[in-house]
């Protein structure tokens, strides 16, 4: 199966993401207000909507199926079984077997939803996912939420740090990271076009609105230039996305003009709209919850350097360590990956 | 790539074919079939590892009655049409043996017997363990042990939720049960009472290493899988009438306990410098050696010699 799009940022170059992306959610795949039967959410609850969103799409496509192990209440599956309870199976405390069952599901035409913690997902079971998903072909879609360090306190057993590096080190696997549920809601819907596996990461549901609507011009692989900017080129993903937004905003105010770029598409990677990012600002600086190693600040540094593009560079996100106990805002604060951490690490970067 | 992408037509139900599919042979002739072709197995075993270089004989050796009464007495499939979607899945979860399957599916009908003189060779479809996207009638890829039974689990919800009659069967090993993964499976066959599963385990005693009761003890298997809420069944894995009654004792609920037949077998059966023999997990065969291999497997299953036992 050829994976391969045509690379190409959508130059979003206005300020106000709210009227870039407002509209209403076409196709098929519609979400339906079924309080009022019309319209769609404005903006983004904080809570898990996956359950929901598949629920929808479930009344329409009768591939989708659920699974979880024993966290329907924490990553709201639960409102999925609610509605499809046929559809739905939970699979207990055994993350690698649910992995594999997925796989087995998808093989007679069906599209297994697979949600637990990212740290179980890409970790515990990243061999199942390896072996029955990607060497398969399987269409699985792994939901690994609480990625990170967002299960804060629960220490490092819960977190999952290094769930990039090893994804996108899988061949044939597609990984993508939800910043808010509004993107989590259009990445599931073109979730169901796609073929292979996909490794969706999400936060813990509790995500700042970055997108006030779900962004129907979303594409796999293209990355979203959220504000244009000429001194400097954030790029980053998933749960660091609000606070890169809100940093760039801050550098407004001192006369730093910095480009956002929401590149929720680790692999395939955007590679034109990083090469832009160098180009036409001459410092990038990638920002993720994650090592610092593997994740998307190398999947970066790889295409500059293979570009042989010489810019100002830095990589951030978590040190190289086991990270320190902490409730999650704190743990943010610490390693700097808060709006005032992504500010000062960027004007670090602008006055090197 | 042989993932079915067509829909199914919701809430479909399809009524079960006649069962077994065994044509109209009388018992005897059948046996006789089933003898045959489980020396068939065993010879082109040989003959393909020498392809290879090297091969797993003697795990192949303890299935191939097994092997033979599976798809020449008991599983329904077409194999001029292999995306079949009510046929009955195969999940060869001790995958080391697909070089007694492969000659199988060639020689129902699933592709040519020719291609298979390129196995193992560079770009070749067929490898040690089969590939699902590469080689028509492999129901899932398989190789890592411990996989199998969970991806049966799966295909068996599948059929529930699309109202399919289809039954699937899953083949591990022994040494195999040692996975952690097994067992999530078998308890999450017994949680969703699929009794559309059935996984057969050719317990041949024999890890690499050596004894598995010496290696990492997997006995009691029936209370372990009766505990597991399971049917189980004990018999000769090398006798084809027991292996058919076996079959014929199955539940045709699809809604019951899953069923588990514990074939009791030796490793390296059918020819006697392997019976029992760890060494032979993967062995090489040449020369005269190769020939008197040959001759011995036509002959037949010879009696157990003095200390080799089934079961």
């Amino acid at each position: 199966m050829d994976q391969k799009r045509e690379p190409k940022g959508q130059r979003v170059s206005g300020q106000d993401i709210s009227e870039v992306f407002r509209g209403s959610a076409g196709g098929d795949h519609a979400l339906k207000d079924r309080s009022s039967g019309k319209g769609i959410p404005q903006v983004s609850v904080p809570a898990f909507v996956a359950g929901e969103e598949l629920a929808d799409l479930a009344d329409l496509d009768e591939r989708i199926v659920v699974l979880t192990a024993d966290l329907s209440s924490a990553n709201r599956t639960i409102d999925f079984a609610s509605r499809h309870p046929n559809r739905f199976f939970n699979l207990g405390v055994a993350e690698q077997n649910m992995v594999s069952v997925a796989a087995g599901m998808a093989s007679t035409g069906l599209m297994p939803f697979v949600g637990t913690f990212a740290a179980y997902l890409a970790l515990l079971a990243c061999e199942q996912i390896r072996t029955d998903c990607a060497y398969t072909q399987m269409p699985v879609r792994l939901l690994a939420h609480h990625s990170g360090m967002s299960l804060g306190f629960y220490g490092t057993s819960h977190h999952a740090l290094e769930d990039l590096g090893i994804m996108r080190a899988i061949a044939g696997m597609t990984v993508v990271c939800a910043a808010d549920a509004n993107q989590l809601r259009a990445i599931l819907r073109l979730s169901l076009d796609w073929p292979g596996p996909m490794y969706i990461r999400l936060g813990r549901g509790r995500d700042p609105e970055v997108y006030p609507s779900v962004p129907d011009a979303l594409t796999i692989g293209r990355a979203i230039r959220l504000r244009d900017g000429s001194d400097l080129a954030i790029i980053t993903a998933g749960s660091e996305v609000r606070a890169c937004v809100d940093a760039a905003e801050s550098l407004a105010a001192d006369g730093f003009s910095a480009r956002v770029v929401d590149m929720h598409t680790i692999k395939p990677l955007d590679t034109d709209e990083i090469v832009a990012a160098a180009t036409e600002t001459g410092a990038v600086l990638t920002v993720e919850e994650h090592n610092r190693t593997g994740g998307l600040g190398s999947a970066v540094a790889e295409v500059l350097a293979e570009a042989r593009i010489a810019t100002r560079f830095a990589r951030h996100g978590v040190p190289d360590e086991h990270v320190v106990l902490g409730p999650p805002a704190a743990l943010y604060a610490r390693y700097r990956l808060d709006s005032a951490g992504v500010e000062s690490t960027a004007r670090e970067l602008l006055s090197s | 790539m042989t993932v079915e992408t067509s829909a199914y037509p919701p809430g479909a139900t399809t009524a079960r074919p006649a069962y077994p599919p065994r044509g109209t042979t009388t018992r005897t002739e059948l046996l006789e079939r089933l003898r045959d072709r489980a020396k068939f197995v065993r010879l082109e075993t040989v003959r393909l590892a020498r392809i290879a270089g090297a091969g797993h004989f003697t795990s192949t050796f303890s299935a191939a009655e097994l092997f033979a009464s599976l798809y020449y007495a008991e599983l329904r499939y077409r194999p001029h049409e292999p995306m079949w979607a009510e046929r009955d899945r195969f999940v060869l979860s001790k995958g080391h043996a697909a070089i007694g399957l492969y000659p199988v599916l060639a020689d129902v009908g699933f592709f040519h017997p020719d291609v298979l003189d390129n196995y193992t060779r560079l770009d070749s479809s067929f490898g040690d363990h089969p590939d699902m996207r590469k080689i028509s009638g492999i129901d899932f890829s398989s190789g890592s042990l411990g996989h199998g039974l969970s991806v049966s689990v799966g295909m068996a919800l599948s059929a529930r939720v699309q109202g399919r009659g289809f039954r699937t069967y899953c083949m591990t090993g022994d040494g195999e049960l040692a996975e952690g993964q097994i067992w999530e499976a078998a308890m999450a066959a017994g949680q969703f009472r699929l009794g559309s599963l059935i996984c057969i385990v050719d317990r041949n005693q024999l890890s690499i290493d050596g004894r598995t009761e010496e290696i990492m003890g997997i006995e009691p298997l029936v209370s372990k899988f009766e505990s597991f809420r399971w049917k189980v069944q004990r018999i000769d894995g090398h006798d084809c009438d027991a292996i058919l009654d076996a079959f014929d004792a199955l539940d045709r609920e699809a809604e019951g306990p899953p069923q588990v037949i514990i074939a009791d077998t030796l490793k390296g059966r059918g020819v006697l410098r392997m019976e029992g023999d760890v060494a032979w997990h993967v062995g090489k065969l040449e020369g005269a050696d190769y020939d008197d291999v040959i001759a011995e497997i036509q002959g037949g299953l010879a009696p157990l010699t003095t200390g080799s036992s089934i079961g």
